[in-house]
């Protein structure tokens, strides 16, 4: 009986049949399907426990949504004294939480003038869309192919036909898409003077994390600056010193119009995007500043742990950390490389965002599997299933770090049998 | 400013917990780290630190208010150059073969260190805990008396940054910028730390022992200084003279009474009278006692000071004193003179023979200083061992002043800022705190059976092993036709691997 004092569930399986009766029918048989029996109950740290009292440790974090852990005790602190005060607010009038995130945020981001508060990543890509189209008078958006930006109306046009035709949501007079690291592609797209944006994320997670090519993101803001387009840069994933810098955009040195942050800065807690607009970009804020609303959108509980979340990430102690992390899994898996070279056969890594390569189409989903089973939660990447998303927490302890590994290293004979009943099947 | 409208959580406890994961990383690759390039991190540490002896000095002063700048410096000089110097020919990094025993002992440096920093001695301490966590391959963080806090960062930052340069990890060397009580308490419970080293005052000792991790504290000390009737008088007065003014009597190794022989005590005064010291007259000894010993114990603004400032304060004039000696009847607890001071007062009392004088020592120390130091001025074995067996010391120095004898600087003992005061005392640790103390061995132990042969375990490194031969991995789908090439090709790429490994 696991009784949450609000409902009651008999089992694990009767969570499942409701999940599938009332819920997600689908998202609940594939899990199943793919050998990933997963409901989190508790959650600490780097670490959940499924319903059945096993631990994993997590290095998915939903996209950097956990980028501190699970449930931070600073951040869970600051949001229980915030919840003695303040609730969501007014989002017509001025307020001190809103200011003061939009002040420190506008702080740790050169370039940028006003920050516009969302409760999630893909509206603040609609907000960055729609402030680009304003800025620039122009329709067209340009994005990679199988580039993530969300599902809301503007956001999802950018992404991949699996989550617009579906919907009847694909608009590809508008948005156009060009394939990543080809800079005479994106010219080609470019080049009408038509375009009201390139819409980028820094390193394109959900198609695994492929490193941009050397000056390839300098090449593309050179050329949204010589055909009059913006550059947004999805920072959802890269952002939030993952990549070593505040911003994945700072590590790469290229300069974007109009950025987006969300998932991590909520600390996992309470739902806050911002998108942050340049002097011209964000002229409408001075022009009608009501010509967008959201209601949930900054929050004020939200805006309280996103301040938090930006002065914990700005200590000298966490940028040292994630050095360590970094050059930790980098050696790492060199090692781990050398000794299970017949699977796994690259490592993509900037700062603490990493895609493992395995060179079986569908690798990666049985090597999630596999460490699934000893203990470690990594996703594969939905839209390249040889890469599983490395993504380990800008806190991650040496010790935690050396127990993952070794989870890793023990899980690769389970994953090469996966692999060969997998190839049997075929 | 006005209470906050929201709660909030302690931001700088936060803080301070993201330093022990950063000692943690920095530790694990410190562990990575062979003989030669440990000792070129000492070595660089230590001359950054030396090099900074006199600055230190000055502002250690100058913050404190307590001390003597030329001691400060020498100790400085000591606690860098000095213990880098006694402790070059010794490897605390490679492991230990005993072919006798049939045992290899490979080290364990013992991870985080949190370390405790008193007022009194501040810059050197940090100094010093320094360069042994170093040696020993750990990761330190230095929590500095809030008396003393701006100097011991400043100089925990150059030591960190000499390291850094010397190819130390990042987060081997961090200091609590802003301690207090209540976040120390709370900070040296946390699980993260390995040990605690705990040099200051009695309740940051019990502190220590009370947080759960391991922890060496040590406690006060209140030395006996006997003169026998063997000694040689005037070389015993100047280095009790010597000693006591030493920094102005901050070292716990002070000594805080003298016991002299009657028939030597007059020539011993005189001689001591001739080094600069000020004798007392009753009326004196009366107003330093009243001066010194307040309802709530010692008064602190009299630690570290002259002893001119200390007889002014008092209401006499004793303008070049060097220390101010105070005569007293009765050497029990009750006489306030005869307990801890760190300050250059010096109790003096006679005794008829060294069964006195023991009986003497014992009762000065029986409330304060156990465990601790005592020292002796003798010719004469017998009273010399007597005097040992019976005080609750652990350590006597004998013909050397207390202050540096006991610590090590002027004996062969560990030279140390941190005097173990063993069980007596309190504390776990009973010798002068040196780099041993700071880690263990992990021990490899053989049958002892003489058919057993033990292995050759020299030249191996633990750090840098050659690569065991892997069997090749392969995720190969079986076919007859295919397998007999696949093994054949394997074979050949193995010995291609191990010819190139071998290299």
């Amino acid at each position: 009986m696991f009784d949450y004092g609000h409902f009651r569930f008999e089992s694990k399986q009767a969570l499942f049949d409701k999940a599938i009766t009332f819920w997600n029918p689908d998202k609940t048989k594939f899990w199943q399907k793919a050998g990933i029996d997963l409901v989190i109950d508790r959650r600490e740290g780097y670490c959940l426990h499924d319903m059945s009292g096993r631990r994993l440790i997590d290095l998915h974090l939903n996209g950097g949504t956990y980028n501190l852990g699970h449930r931070h005790p600073e951040l869970v602190e600051t949001l229980k004294g915030a919840l003695d005060y303040f609730d969501i607010g007014n989002h017509w009038f001025p307020s001190v939480a809103r200011a003061a995130l939009a002040e420190s945020l506008i702080k740790v981001s050169p370039g940028m003038k006003y920050a516009v508060f969302a409760p999630g990543g893909a509206e603040a890509v609609d907000i960055a869309i729609k402030s680009a189209r304003y800025a620039t008078k122009r329709r067209k958006i340009v994005s990679i192919i199988k580039g993530y930006h969300g599902h809301s109306g503007l956001s999802v046009a950018t992404g991949d036909d699996r989550f617009t035709k579906i919907f009847l949501s694909d608009q590809p007079e508008t948005f156009i898409q060009v394939p990543f690291n080809d800079i005479a592609a994106m010219e080609t797209a470019l080049k009408g003077n038509d375009c009201a944006a390139l819409i980028m994320e820094t390193i394109p997670a959900t198609y695994g994390f492929p490193i941009p090519k050397d000056g390839y993101l300098n090449a593309c803001k050179a050329l949204c600056e010589k055909y009059g387009a913006m550059y947004i840069a999805d920072e959802v994933q890269t952002g939030l010193m993952r990549t070593g810098a505040m911003w994945g955009w700072q590590a790469y040195g290229v300069q974007p119009d109009i950025m987006v942050t969300a998932k991590g800065l909520s600390g996992g807690l309470y739902p806050i995007s911002a998108c942050l607009v340049n002097e011209k970009t964000g002229e409408w804020l001075n022009e009608d500043g009501a010509a967008h609303i959201s209601t949930s959108g900054g929050a004020e509980l939200g805006c309280i742990v996103g301040h938090k979340v930006i002065e914990m990430l700005l200590r000298k102690e966490t940028i040292a950390n994630v050095d360590m992390v970094t050059e930790f899994f980098r050696e790492g898996m060199k090692e781990m490389m050398e000794r299970h070279g017949d699977i796994f056969t690259g490592v993509r890594q900037k700062g603490v965002i990493l895609g493992l390569e395995f060179n079986h189409p569908e690798g990666a989903v049985s090597v999630s599997r596999a460490l699934y089973e000893h203990g470690v939660w990594a996703i594969f990447s939905s839209l390249d299933k040889r890469v599983l998303q490395w993504k380990p927490g800008v806190l991650l302890t040496a010790r935690l770090c050396q127990e993952i590994l070794d989870r890793f290293d023990a899980a690769m004979p389970r994953a090469r049998e996966l692999l060969r009943s997998a190839d049997k099947v075929n | 400013m006005s209470e906050a409208l929201l709660k909030v959580p302690d931001a700088a406890l936060e803080q301070a917990r993201m330093m022990l994961d950063r000692a943690r990383w920095g530790a694990t690759r410190f562990q990575k780290l062979d003989s030669a390039t440990t000792q070129r991190i000492v070595n660089a540490v230590a001359a950054a630190a030396h090099g900074k002896a006199q600055h230190y000095a000055e502002w250690a002063v100058r913050e404190t208010g307590m001390g003597v700048v030329a001691h400060k410096r020498m100790k400085n000089e000591a606690c860098s150059k000095g213990l880098a110097e006694t402790y070059s020919g010794e490897n605390f990094v490679s492991p230990r073969i005993d072919e006798a025993k049939k045992i290899v002992e490979l080290p364990r440096p013992a991870g985080v260190i949190f370390a405790l920093i008193p007022v009194t001695n501040p810059v050197a301490t940090v100094y010093f805990k320094t360069l042994l966590a170093l040696m020993t391959r750990n990761a330190i963080i230095l929590s500095p008396h809030p008396g003393a806090k701006a100097c011991c960062a400043d100089a925990a930052r150059m030591l960190a940054d000499a390291a850094k340069a010397a190819g130390a990890p990042d987060g081997v060397i961090q200091v609590l910028e802003e301690p207090n009580i209540p976040l120390i308490e709370k900070l040296i419970a946390d699980e993260r730390i390995d040990l605690i080293v705990a040099t200051g005052g009695p309740s940051v000792v019990k502190a220590a022992y009370r947080s759960g991790n391991p922890a060496y504290g040590v406690g006060p000390g209140n030395a006996p200084v006997l003169v026998d009737d063997t000694a040689d008088i005037k070389l015993a007065a100047k280095r009790i003279v010597t000693s006591k003014a030493f920094d102005n009597s901050i070292l716990c190794t002070n000594e805080s009474a003298a016991l002299a022989f009657t028939s030597i005590a007059e020539s011993l005064l005189a001689a001591m009278k001739a080094e600069g010291a000020h004798i007392c007259t009753a009326e004196e000894t009366q107003k330093l006692r009243q001066l010194l010993f307040t309802e709530n114990g010692f008064n602190v603004g009299m630690i570290g000071r002259d002893g001119s400032v200390i007889a002014k304060e008092a209401g006499f004039a004793a303008p070049d004193a060097r220390i101010l000696v105070t005569p007293v009847d009765l050497v029990q607890p009750e006489e306030k003179l005869v307990r801890e001071k760190l300050c250059p007062v010096l109790a003096f009392a006679r005794v008829s023979n060294i069964d006195q004088a023991i009986s003497a020592a014992r009762s000065m120390m029986r409330n304060s200083g156990a465990g601790h130091s005592a020292a002796i001025h003798s010719r004469n074995e017998t009273n010399i061992m007597a005097f040992a067996a019976a005080l609750p010391a652990l350590r006597m120095a004998v013909n050397a002043g207390c202050s540096l004898g006991a610590s090590g600087y002027e004996t062969n003992l560990g030279p140390s800022m941190t005097i173990g005061t063993g069980f007596a005392g309190g504390s776990s640790l009973s010798e002068n705190l040196t780099p041993q103390h700071l880690m263990q061995y992990s021990r490899i132990a053989y049958n002892k059976d003489a058919s057993e042969t033990f292995g050759r375990f020299a030249g191996l490194d633990p750090l840098n092993l050659p690569k065991a031969a892997r069997p090749a991995a392969s995720l190969v789908v079986s076919n007859p036709e295919t397998d007999e090439l696949r093994r054949e090709l394997r074979k050949i790429i193995l010995e291609e691997l191990n010819a190139v490994l071998a290299a």
